[in-house]
């Protein structure tokens, strides 16, 4: 149990200097930018990994929450004078009732028809963002109010850097936490076997439910943090091939690795900012890494290489 | 009535397109259990090659043949390239696999085409037929029954000839097809390559009414997908129901409700149905082994 405690802090302490270190050796502003953008899907990540990696549920149209929660903190100030905060606040209420509204018929269903479930919702919350336009601006999307927090203006990419930085330390101190506590156990039961997991007594729809809830929460946030970072919002953050995005991160970096999540991030975000000279040639290039790293990394990074310190440091 | 006659011809068209992505979803799945996300960018391969090799000066009807090649040699390569190297890999790592490799295909058409929309000539002209009152367009009859020949021509295949029980066989059961001598390999790049057919036959049928660009292939593999689930997967007679129940829905749901929210209908549906009947409307229970 120490030894849990020790790693777990360990990867805290890991990440909080990785953070902190960074900032000195990044040359311009635009990388401030790129990490900020980084720590957004990676937090997200982490929440759909939860959902995916611990309790061993897919969900394809996870996109969906995190619109909601950009889409709120565009539309509340914008449309009902209520303050950037609680509008954040507010959108991740609006992603935890759907999600234990729809969560709940949806979770009973298996395999491809939990991918088509969660694909659908997905694909109908993009399609009422995109089309309602006098709210949400529509395909061309609408500016988001600057977030203020008692008077202090929040803007500039260095300042979100730093925000986005401690919002994903938190994310990842919850998920390391939660793998500990019953419910993180009750998830892996559920993960290897429902049925046995059944049979010792926990509640399998109630956790499915709970994972399903934790992750959109998650999700809703890093969309409302990308929103304000951004100060402008388009339906394309809630559609399906961000969705694919996401649950690749999730799987690239590692099922059920909270460290991995935020490595997939890292590979899936850098790689295309990386590659923005070839702009033609965005969609080609992003699809050849998903196949490619998919084909060879198919445990995941982190797993991956882990596995092989592991059997190295056995030999 | 005349305007229901419309929406119901119409809506059995575009549902006929869907048919047939499904049934391409279902012949791949039964026969490697992959859901193939890459589907509609068959559709998308066989219209815009038909319509770049038309417009070069090849005859429609080679051009159509040389669109169904393509698709077929790409539909081999991605099995060969992308799914057997993965083999054994997770459902979810599959499905990212053929994610990845649609947004790849759509990435070369853009390049090697253009973004723009791009339209085919009706086959046999564009004057609407007045059928009770509606207009049909007479590319309607076209797809319809090009879709209904691909079917029969499907279902003899696997029935009747030695190859394609040696399809139904892998389906089945993998294990016991290899066991009895059957290269599942092999027939999985055969599921592979027809899909692919079907697929780009689909596209050039449909071209003439809906027009096609790089993008198409998206919204048509959700909508196929949906339609294989809505039927039950696995279950070819299932994919051609479902697919024209999505298109009839989509029909009357435009017409009559709301041709905004469109593209809803299905997905709203499709939801509704997995609420009802777990397994799809035809589907198999499966029941877990412990």
């Amino acid at each position: 149990m120490g030894a849990l405690l020790n790693q777990r802090f360990l990867t805290l302490a890991v990440l909080a200097v990785v953070i902190a270190v960074l900032p000195f050796v990044f040359p311009s502003s635009y990388y401030f930018r790129v990490a900020s953008l980084v720590w957004v899907s990676a937090l997200a990540a982490i929440g759909l990994n939860i959902l995916m990696g611990q309790a061993g549920q897919v969900s394809l149209g996870h996109a969906a929450f995190f619109g909601i929660g950009a889409y709120a903190v565009a539309i509340g100030p914008t449309h009902l004078g209520i303050p950037p905060w609680a509008a954040l606040l507010i959108g991740a209420a609006l992603s935890a009732v759907l999600a234990y509204l729809v969560g709940r018929p949806i979770l009973r269903l298996k395999g491809h028809y939990l991918a088509i479930a969660t694909l659908g919702l997905g694909v109908l919350v993009a399609l009422v963002i995109s089309t309602e336009s006098g709210w949400t601006g529509g395909p061309d999307g609408m500016p988001v109010e600057r977030l203020t927090l008692f008077g202090w203006r929040v803007s500039g990419s260095y300042t979100w850097y730093w925000v986005t930085g401690a919002l994903l330390l938190v994310g990842t101190w919850i998920a390391l936490n939660l793998d500990e506590t019953p419910t993180g156990r009750a998830f892996r039961a559920l993960h290897d076997s429902e049925v046995a997991a059944q049979v010792v007594g926990v509640d399998v729809a109630r956790f499915k439910l709970q994972a399903f809830v934790i992750a959109a929460v998650y999700a809703s946030i890093a969309g409302s943090a990308l929103a304000f970072m951004n100060g402008f919002i388009n339906p394309d953050q809630a559609g399906f091939l961000h969705s694919v995005e996401l649950v690749t991160i999730v799987v690239l970096g590692g099922l059920g690795s909270v460290v991995g999540s935020i490595v997939g991030a890292v590979v899936l975000v850098t790689l295309p900012q990386a590659l923005t000279m070839f702009h033609e040639y965005e969609h080609l290039l992003l699809g050849l890494i998903i196949v490619v790293s998919m084909i060879f990394m198919r445990n995941g990074i982190v797993p991956s290489l882990s596995g092989l310190f592991l059997r190295r440091a056995r030999s | 009535m005349a305007e229901f006659l419309q929406f119901l011809i119409s809506g059995l068209t575009v549902g006929a397109v869907y048919a047939l992505v499904a049934l391409g979803f279902t012949l791949i799945y039964n026969a490697s259990g992959v859901v193939n996300f890459a589907q509609g960018e068959f559709v998308m391969l066989g219209g815009m090659v038909t319509v770049f090799a038309s417009a070069a000066g090849v005859p429609l009807v080679l051009a159509a043949f040389i669109a169904v090649v393509v698709a077929v040699v790409i539909g081999l390569l991605l099995h060969r390239l992308a799914i057997e190297p993965a083999r054994g890999a997770s459902a979810v790592t599959l499905i990212i696999i053929t994610i990845g490799a649609s947004i790849l295909f759509r990435g070369i058409a853009a390049i090697i085409f253009d973004k723009q929309f791009h339209k085919l000539p009706g086959f046999t002209g564009e004057t609407p037929i007045d059928i009770l009152g509606a207009a049909v367009q007479p590319q309607s009859f076209w797809v319809l029954g090009g879709a209904a020949v691909v079917v029969v021509a499907l279902y003899v295949f696997l029935e009747h000839t030695l190859l394609g029980k040696a399809v139904l066989a892998t389906a089945a059961n993998r294990l016991a097809a290899r066991l009895v001598g059957i290269n599942t390999t092999t027939i999985m790049a055969l599921a592979f390559g027809g899909s692919a057919a079907i697929g780009a036959i689909a596209g050039i049928l449909v071209t003439p009414i809906t027009l096609t660009s790089y993008d198409v292939g998206t919204l048509l593999a959700l909508k196929g997908f949906a339609a294989a689930m809505l039927g039950g997967m696995g279950n070819p007679v299932g994919a051609v129901v479902g697919g024209l129940l999505l298109g009839l829905l989509e029909a009357f749901g435009a017409g009559y409700l709301s041709s905004t929210y469109k593209d809803a209908f299905a997905f709203l549906v499709i939801l509704i149905v997995l609420f009802v009947a777990p397994q799809g409307l035809f589907g198999r229970r499966v029941v877990e082994r412990v």
